[in-house]
């Protein structure tokens, strides 16, 4: 099929809200501004991360994506093909795009063996039950777990890591060009963690995939993406190449993101918390910057437009979304976070 | 770094549990001392055992499907052998406990100000008015904003950040002599997180606690703690001063630790993390339990489980290989 552009991933001004209840019978309802206005391309092959705090929106556009629930409005192009609702439209952009999800007990079914899990998503599309075993046994060889041990085990007989390699080895069952990962080695240890983010990177290289890596951890998203989006409130706040990002943060938001990572350096700590505040409910944001309401550099200006992503001023590789990008050049202090302290490593 | 005087003191502790499965050994013979006004982070994987000390120290375990032995000794007190009403007094007035999920830990259906007022009650008498008051001060000290009016929320009025605040709070209520933090900022967003970490290291140096933190996050043990312990399969395999143990990793479960942490511009390069997975508690090898991940395991390794020896100033480590 000839791809109608060069992108795996084209995104163009996704929008979601969710009603929720009123506080009181005859209220005006609220609204949940879970993604406003979300545009980003990917070229294939590249991992994009995500990054941003709870109720920022970042598993609402993996579900999007995923057309797990049904967009407000913009367009999603996956592998050439548009994302639409019929069952039937569903059904082929389900070919493309797999999702791995945090909970690995949770996504698989507990009455199903690993063979049968990885078996289902093939037989649905049409793929004979004989193939449909032996490609079930290769990927679980491909993932690391011996398919004559582990073929025949029940989801609660497999340790969390291993379980984790199932639901990425049904994800490939598939044969998708996308994958989308929601937190996908979070509740993994950390040894465990860095054996299925090496397997990921392995995986992407021998099937051609396009990633895309949600994570809290700022951490994993340096070490596996290439693209960043960092998001506030439903918004995107800066995206980029993730080193231009995580060494110019232009966005202050990106800017305290990342110096509140912990130091790792017992002789350098973290002295003074770089913002004050939790993340405030998307449940009607504040006007224009969403930030505005936590920014040490809040102006009049803030509260009234949003501002739209521009190149930074600083090296011009990568967008962020603020109105004091250029207000007052030099007055930041560049600010370098305290993991990049060398020395921690053994 | 040694303190004056010892305020918390672990000997020989181990903890068996009944499971379907047999008896999973989850603690297995761990030592150490907590100094006033000190903290001691606790740190390792799951299944390590670090939790289960933790609540064995807050005599937290189910009776009927443990069994716990050893000696646990705070301020004086045989914490294993206090009867019912001692420890009622013990659990609260000597000794708080800040749990990961504040959600969970905190009743939904009282006002925070209702909940932590009641432990001021229960521990320090006085009239409810009082208790307000104090209440009042405490959601001051963890800088929840504007505390009058949060004192009448309820936890799910409140986001996960002043919930954790107002847990350290009502910890902290009757003056513990020592904490006890069983991840307390995991469930956190980082620039929560930061923030939390720095109310409770500024409040413990303040108030002179000392405090236990488990964590599996070495940065946040980085943060905090004067020491640290590393567990694996129940056992302290390395303990020493924070810089120490970080910077100069012997034991190598800690090493390999370390250098399976993400951190800092490490895109491009590939780590190698620690093959295979941690032990079943149920059927624990003979001789030193990570043996078998080991890359410089030997004959020795299978034999007698190598204890904790002295490398300097207080930083021990237990490994035939590290010596």
């Amino acid at each position: 099929m000839a791809h109608a552009n060069d992108y795996m991933v084209d995104v163009a001004g996704l929008r979601k809200q969710f009603q929720v209840r009123p506080e009181r019978w005859g209220a005006k309802p609220r609204v949940v501004h879970a993604v406003s206005e979300i545009s980003f391309k990917l070229r294939p092959g590249v991992t994009m991360g995500i990054v941003g705090e709870s109720g920022c929106g970042k598993s609402t556009v993996a579900r999007l994506l995923m057309g797990l629930v049904e967009a407000d409005g913009g367009d999603v192009r996956l592998a050439g093909q548009r994302l639409g609702y019929e069952p039937a439209q569903l059904k082929a952009v389900r070919r493309k795009v797999q999702m791995v999800f945090q909970d690995s007990f949770a996504s698989l079914n507990p009455r199903m063996t690993v063979e049968a899990s990885l078996m289902f998503g093939p037989v649905v599309h049409g793929v004979p039950r004989a193939e449909a075993r032996r490609n079930a046994h290769e990927l679980l060889a491909r993932v690391g777990l011996e398919p004559a041990r582990f073929a025949g085990r029940y989801p609660h007989e497999v340790s969390g890591g291993q379980r984790q390699r199932v639901n990425i080895a049904r994800a490939l069952a598939l044969r998708p060009e996308v994958v989308i990962f929601d937190e996908a080695v979070s509740a993994l240890d950390k040894s465990v963690e860095i054996q299925v983010l090496n397997l990921l990177q392995d995986l992407k290289t021998e099937f051609g995939l396009t990633y895309l890596f949600i994570s809290h951890d700022l951490n994993v998203v340096q070490y596996i993406s290439d693209q960043v989006l960092v998001m506030y409130l439903g918004k995107i706040v800066e995206i980029g190449p993730v080193q231009a990002v995580y060494e110019h943060p232009a966005h202050p938001y990106t800017r305290a993101l990342l110096a509140s990572m912990p130091s790792m350096d017992p002789r350098h700590r973290t002295l003074v918390p770089p913002i004050v505040g939790d993340p405030p409910s998307p449940i009607d944001p504040p006007s224009g910057c969403r930030f505005r309401t936590r920014c040490p550099h809040a102006a009049t200006p803030c509260a009234e437009a949003e501002p739209m992503l521009v190149q930074t001023p600083v090296d011009g590789s990568h967008q962020a979304a603020c109105h004091m990008l250029n207000a007052a050049p030099g007055s930041w202090q560049p600010l370098v976070p305290a993991h990049t302290t060398p020395g921690a490593m053994a | 770094m040694t303190s004056p005087s010892v305020l918390a003191r672990v000997q020989d502790l181990t903890v068996r549990f009944r499971t379907p499965r047999g008896e999973a050994r989850a603690v297995n013979g761990v030592d150490f001392e907590v100094g006033t006004g000190e903290v001691l982070g606790l740190i390792g994987e799951s299944g390590c055992g670090k939790s289960v000390t933790l609540r064995a120290l807050m005599r937290l375990l189910p009776p009927a499907r443990t069994q716990i032995g050893g000696r646990i000794e705070v301020d004086g007190q045989d914490v294993l052998a206090m009867p019912g009403p001692a420890l009622e007094r013990y659990r609260g007035g000597t000794t708080a406990m800040i749990f990961q999920d504040p959600a969970l830990a905190l009743d939904p259906v009282y006002t925070i100000g209702q909940q932590i007022g009641e432990a001021v009650q229960r521990h320090q008498g006085g009239s409810r008015a009082e208790a307000r008051a104090r209440a009042l001060q405490l959601l001051d000290q963890v800088k929840v904003p504007s505390p009058a009016a949060r004192l009448n929320n309820y936890p799910h009025e409140m986001s996960g950040g002043m919930r954790q605040r107002a847990m350290i709070a009502l910890a902290l209520s009757c003056s513990p002599r020592l904490v006890l933090a069983d991840e307390p900022t995991t469930a956190l967003d980082a620039t929560v997180q930061i923030q939390v970490l720095l109310i409770i290291r500024e409040l413990q140096q303040r108030l002179g606690m000392s405090a236990i933190f488990v964590t599996h996050d070495l940065g946040v043990a980085a943060e905090v703690c004067d020491r640290i312990a590393v567990m694996y399969a129940g056992r302290i395999v390395e303990t020493g001063r924070t810089a120490d143990v970080l910077l100069h990793p012997q034991h190598p479960y800690t090493q390999a630790l370390l250098a399976s942490t993400i951190h800092g511009s490490l895109r491009g390069t590939r780590i190698e993390g620690i093959r295979g997975a941690p032990p079943d508690l149920t059927r624990l090898p003979q001789g030193c339990a990570f043996r078998d991940r080991c890359s410089r395991a030997r004959s020795e390794c299978g034999g007698d489980v190598p204890v904790l020896q002295p490398v300097q100033g207080g930083h021990a480590v237990a490994c035939y290989a590290a010596r």
